[in-house]
């Protein structure tokens, strides 16, 4: 993908639903996948239902609200580009829907990391073409 | 044909040496040729018997091979993507074709330039594709900075600590219990570096709860091993290994490590049982385990999802010696990835040939008869092999 900023972080490849999931981002919503006909929630993007097997699904909003599942700290950067950013938290979010997705919760250092902890989504604004779902103390 | 003509033995083993530095990282196939050849030779064959060769997932294939062995006549090939779990699965592989009578010796192989050519953080996100699960990764993972297997890994490590009270400590058993095997190893890069306890613990952390210790050690090097059947392995000079079961397993979903429902479960969670099974024995009949060990804790995780004890007392397990020198359960008695070489599992069925041989040295395993090898790859794709003497 393109983008006019400097910036040097890994991008997704948008291309089909990985750049569905994003470009609701960039509108501000948080969405997954959930199968049209068993209902069962899904992430990341699938073609199928592995549950009911079923091709039917849709884009369903999530409430954007979710617990602190497990994380790491990362204190010796593996990717030049978060050297910056040390020590950071990639962090696992488990969303009420049930699903669970990797991001970081912004507004709190990695010591006052508590398992189960409620966040919430926000949505960080890379440039033009990238909006990324952070999460908020809730 | 009886059916004990039929059993599958592994006849030879080979290997480079292990360094951390090379003249020239371009060619990978060097090492993995330097390899073959030595087990070729260790199994009393001659390059143009090789009939069926299996190499490792994205590295050299099987033509490379072919074309400079001068194997003019290759019957049979196949590489799984499945990572650290390939070594295992191609030996599932080799067993299935010479049983079906599609080969008659198989070369399994394996080797890389890990340390002095690119190095696993840049693999998988240069590259992501080499990974199954690799793509899930780019869209998902990295633009959060989640970018290499130690920052996932250690997540399931602080997942673990967290349900099951599993401890620093009790990670740093496994660093120090694969360093002491390590010592007695004239191959291990780290044989002359003791550790202890204290000295694992002040060590930097890389991605907490991982510390420097608790990683494999990226490495240069080739390993590489011949298999065939009891009955042509009769005419062969060596003491043949018997494979006495197998079975393969994958995580659900395999792609993608975060929305597993059961987030332990393993690919080897699903294979132990379907190994053992095929073996007719128990873990408690196995007198030694070499377990695919990118990081510690994956070492703890895979003895409790293969039964050697519960879920959750994995850190006790591994503590008290038990997996040392000389305890009830040896566990990488070469060392391993920690404290060998990081040579993609393939050095796990090195040492365990050597083992059941008789042939490990300083290390041997006193009264070694069953031997466990793992494999396991990218998100946790798994294998478990059952060895005999």
């Amino acid at each position: 993908m393109s983008t006019t900023s400097a910036y040097q972080r890994p991008v997704p490849t948008m291309e089909g639903m990985t750049a569905e999931f994003y470009d609701f981002c960039a509108r501000g919503e948080l969405r997954f996948q959930q199968c049209g006909n068993c209902g069962t929630w899904r992430h990341v993007p699938r073609l199928m239902c592995a549950d009911c097997g079923s091709w039917e699904w849709e884009w369903a909003r999530s409430s954007g609200r979710g617990r602190l599942f497990t994380w790491t700290v990362v204190h010796r950067p593996m990717h030049p580009a978060f050297a910056e950013q040390l020590p950071y938290a990639p962090a696992m979010i488990e969303l009420e829907e049930g699903v669970r997705m990797i991001s970081w919760v912004i507004d709190c250092p990695p010591e006052e990391l508590v398992r189960g902890m409620p966040v919430a989504v926000v949505f960080e604004r890379v440039d033009d073409s990238l909006t990324l779902p952070k999460f908020r103390r809730a | 044909m009886s059916p004990q003509s039929q059993e599958i033995c592994i006849v030879g083993i080979g290997q480079t040496p292990f360094t951390r530095g090379v003249p020239d990282a371009t060619l990978p196939l060097r090492v993995e040729l330097q390899a073959a050849e030595a087990a070729i030779r260790d199994a009393g064959l001659r390059n143009a018997d090789i009939d069926a060769i299996l190499p490792f997932y994205g590295l050299s294939i099987a033509e490379e091979f072919a074309v400079n062995l001068g194997v003019r006549d290759l019957a049979y090939q196949a590489t799984s993507h499945v990572g650290g779990a390939g070594p295992g699965a191609s030996l599932a592989n080799a067993a299935n074709a010479l049983r079906g009578g599609l080969a008659k010796y198989c070369l399994v192989t394996g080797g890389w330039y890990g340390f002095s050519g690119k190095r696993v953080r840049q693999i998988v996100v240069q590259d992501p594709k080499t990974m199954s699960g690799g793509m899930n990764a780019r869209d998902y993972y990295f633009p959060h900075g989640l970018t290499a297997p130690v920052q996932w890994f250690s997540m399931m490590a602080r997942l673990h600590m967290m349900e099951f009270g599993t401890r620093a400590e009790q990670l740093g058993a496994v660093a120090v219990a694969q360093r002491k095997h390590a010592a007695l190893n004239p191959n291990a890069l780290l044989r002359d570096k003791p550790l202890d306890l204290q000295t694992y613990l002040d060590a930097p952390i890389i991605a907490d709860p991982y510390r420097l210790y608790d990683c494999s050690l990226e490495a240069d090097g080739g390993c590489a091993f011949v298999v065939t059947t009891r009955e042509r392995a009769r005419d062969l000079p060596g003491k043949p290994v018997t494979l006495l079961g197998i079975a393969q397993g994958q995580p659900f979903p395999a792609d993608d490590i975060v929305t597993r429902r059961d987030v332990f479960h393993l690919g080897v969670t699903d294979a132990a049982p379907r190994a053992f099974g095929m073996a007719g024995i128990r873990p408690a009949d196995v007198d030694f385990a070499e377990i695919y060990d990118p990081f510690t804790f994956q070492v703890i995780q895979q003895l409790e999802e293969m039964g050697f004890c519960r879920r959750g007392e994995g850190g006790d397990f591994v503590s008290g010696g038990r997996i040392e020198p000389g305890g009830d359960l040896p566990v990488n008695t070469h060392g391993g990835l920690l404290s060998e070489a990081h040579i993609l599992g393939m050095n796990h069925y090195v040492e365990a040939v050597r083992q059941l041989r008789g042939d490990a040295g300083a290390r041997q395993v006193r009264g070694a008869r069953i031997g466990v090898v793992t494999g396991f790859g990218d998100f946790g794709d798994g294998c478990v092999a059952i060895l005999g003497a």
